[in-house]
């Protein structure tokens, strides 16, 4: 605990006599990671730390869950997914009710598993639900890149995977949105590298640290961010230097760009971002299950109080929300945010919301 | 729509808690079932029930039949008793290799007399193809009541130390490996052990221990949130004290889970008197199922219900109960 002492103590020292700094971090695995290890009870009061957009199952848009639940419930189909998906509600219904009333989903851990999962049942159309950011894309493309090449054929993706750099874009263009700096994701920027995120400090003048994933990795990087508020050259430093190169993973890159392009795509909550998503390459059409078989959804569009798109963009935070612990909780979630255990909402609910006195 | 059972109700966190108030309560409670510890009390008798549904049958440490009968020995040793008979009933699916079958039973009978504890009743059905996924096994076990000793969390006061057995998560981490073919190192081993030699040391030590409870589906986590809320009391942690082997640590990050969450099948949690925590540790110490025991928190006076960790850089966090299916068929 020396060290953490010594990194908490230099914090206090930058901080002083500064006004209320508001710091983001787009990243579930890094706001999980502020919440287990009660970051936030031991930082000055004027430091803040706001989450954005950082869960993929919590910007994935309703109607990618009705047609994962529609293709579900189809004979001869079986949906594979990552365990937090289970309960995202779509505009009807959750792949976890769906799955009780007989709807064909399986638990993977990777998208490897799938293929696996696809040889086993030769019979039947394996669809992966392929969504995240940069961190995961290259693991769905190279799933489809060893498919084409082990020649299985019943193996598709259904792709809604988002490009973090557009997302940060859009949130620092938007007026609601205050933030004094970025804690940049460390596993996004292993795959697109630190340079990747480098219009952050050329064009806005935000200052940026990639961030690792432990308490202290975390709390260095908010030195980082913290010295160039304090006169310091504003630039995106790299505190994650162990396993992140300016110019990233080339051989991951090179896999991504193989099957995907670059797409205009949804975020739950936000809505349109241009060039925010990734789309399959016209050369691997036949393993897009939404090109393949087209399936017929009818989105229910339904007027709610959730503020989850208020809370994705770092403007309120979760308890502003009417629905915040009441009608919402974990149990019965209606925003995506309180569903996914990295989902701002459902770590407030978990760690934040309540005080541990004695 | 109707409302449908899903995986979380069988996982031991918020909605199973829900299937129990809602229905099990109202159709059976009296006042043994009340209490819901592991086992009930019926005079000196001690009776526990459960059923084992582990997929795969077959992993690191141990098969569906030795948990079959540590698990109950267990949850009798954790309502004070002395185990002393079993019963196991066996649901097998058409075209189970009867060789695996032998192996399971071998594995129940050393198990059975590790523990000291007589099979003496059963039941065998086979099923259909499809209609069960190889074998499930049901045991129920009937133990004496150790004179003197009251487990109840009733008897839980501020100021009494929380110990643990040893290393949490192996079991989760054992099966998650052999279901998912990750390449764990050979220390992955699920825990799953008969404890009750372990407990009935420990309370020949201490019979004032106040609560002790196996810390099964839902990890320490459920355990100690279900004592904080019987007690009414808070329970806080010390993370740093917490036994968690580094693979296991790494799993954990890799998929997600906390450890605290995660199920143990041979891990024992204790809440004890402030001044008998050293000898009761040395005693644990001295069975091969607690060499690696420790203190890890204490119950204090505020935050009643609750359960806090005192993280590595120092803050104070909520460890909250699990709310669904963290690894399904997990025992």
């Amino acid at each position: 605990m020396a060290d953490t002492t010594k990194l908490i103590k230099r914090i206090e020292q930058l901080a002083e006599g500064k006004s209320n700094l508001r710091f983001m971090e787009v990243c579930g695995t890094h706001t999980v990671s502020i919440f287990r290890s009660g970051i936030r009870q031991i930082l000055p009061p004027n430091i803040e730390l706001v989450s954005g957009p950082g869960c993929p199952v919590c910007v994935t848009d309703d109607d990618y869950i009705d047609k994962a639940i529609a293709y579900s419930k189809k004979e001869n189909f079986i949906v594979a997914t990552f365990g937090d998906m289970l309960k995202v509600p779509g505009s009807r219904s959750s792949l976890a009710a769906a799955s009780a009333e007989g709807g064909n989903v399986r638990i993977v851990y990777s998208p490897m598993d799938c293929l696996k999962l696809a040889e086993e049942n030769p019979d039947k159309k394996v669809i992966f639900l392929a969504i995240g950011f940069e961190t995961t894309a290259p693991t769905a493309a190279a799933t489809v890149l060893a498919a084409k090449s082990r020649g299985i054929k019943n193996l598709f993706m259904l792709s809604s995977q988002k490009l973090v750099p557009p997302a940060l874009r859009m949130l620092l263009s938007d007026k609601q949105v205050k933030v004094d700096g970025f804690l940049l994701p460390g596993h996004v920027a292993v795959v697109i590298g630190s340079d990747s995120f480098q219009f952050l400090t050329d064009e806005f003048k935000i200052p940026s640290a990639v961030a690792g994933f432990e308490a202290e990795e975390i709390l260095i990087a908010l030195i980082s961010l913290l010295e160039q508020i304090d006169g310091g050259k504003i630039h995106v430093a790299n505190d994650y230097r162990s396993v992140v190169k300016a110019e990233g993973n080339l051989s991951a890159q090179k896999i991504l760009s193989q099957v995907y392009e670059v797409a205009d795509t949804s975020w739950r909550g936000i809505g349109e971002i241009p060039s925010s998503g990734l789309r399959m390459r016209d050369d691997f059409a036949a393993f897009d299950i939404e090109r393949v078989y087209p399936v017929e959804i009818e989105t229910n569009t339904k007027k709610s109080a959730c503020r989850c798109g208020e809370v994705l963009r770092g403007i309120i935070y979760p308890t502003a929300c009417p629905l915040f612990g009441k009608a919402c909780t974990p149990l019965h979630a209606i925003g995506a945010c309180m569903v996914s255990v990295e989902g701002v909402c459902a770590a407030w609910f978990k760690y934040g919301g309540k005080t541990f006195k004695f | 729509m109707s409302e449908k059972i899903l995986m979380a109700h069988g996982a031991g966190g918020k909605l199973s808690g829900q299937l129990v108030r809602e229905i099990i309560l109202p159709a059976f409670g009296n006042e043994i079932l009340n209490e819901l510890h592991d086992g009930a009390k019926i005079g000196r008798l001690a009776m526990t029930t459960d059923s084992y549904v582990v997929r795969p049958i077959f992993f690191s440490g141990g098969n569906i039949g030795k948990l079959a009968v540590c698990g109950t020995v267990n949850d009798l040793a954790v309502t004070g008793a002395v185990p002393k008979f079993l019963s196991v009933g066996v649901i097998i699916e058409e075209g189970f290799e009867i060789e695996d079958l032998k192996k399971i039973a071998k594995t129940m009978a050393e198990a059975a007399n590790e523990a000291g504890i007589k099979i003496v009743t059963g039941d065998t059905k086979v099923v259909g193809k499809g209609q069960a996924d190889g074998i499930f096994i049901n045991t129920a076990g009937v133990g004496e009541l150790i004179d003197g000793v009251n487990i109840s969390a009733a008897n839980v006061r501020v100021g009494m130390k929380i110990l643990v057995s040893g290393f949490i998560g192996d079991h989760a981490t054992a099966i998650l490996g052999g279901r998912h073919g990750l390449d764990l190192p050979d220390t992955i081993k699920s825990d799953c052990a008969p404890l009750n030699k372990l407990v009935s040391e420990m309370l020949s030590i201490e019979p004032k221990i106040a609560m002790l409870r196996d810390a099964t589906r839902g990890g320490i986590a459920a355990v100690l949130n279900e004592i904080a809320e019987a007690a009414q009391v808070g329970i806080l942690l010390d993370e740093e004290k917490i036994p968690v082997r580094e693979e296991v640590r790494g799993v954990c990050d890799i998929l997600g889970f906390d450890v605290l969450e995660l199920a143990n099948e041979g891990k024992i949690i204790a809440v004890v008197p402030a001044e008998s925590s050293d000898k009761i540790l040395a005693a644990m110490r001295q069975n091969v199922y607690g060499i690696n025991a420790v203190e890890i928190g204490e119950v204090v006076k505020n935050s009643s219900g609750k359960v806090g960790l005192r993280t590595a850089v120092g803050g104070i966090r909520i460890v909250d109960m699990p709310i669904g299916e963290l690894v399904p068929r997990i025992c």
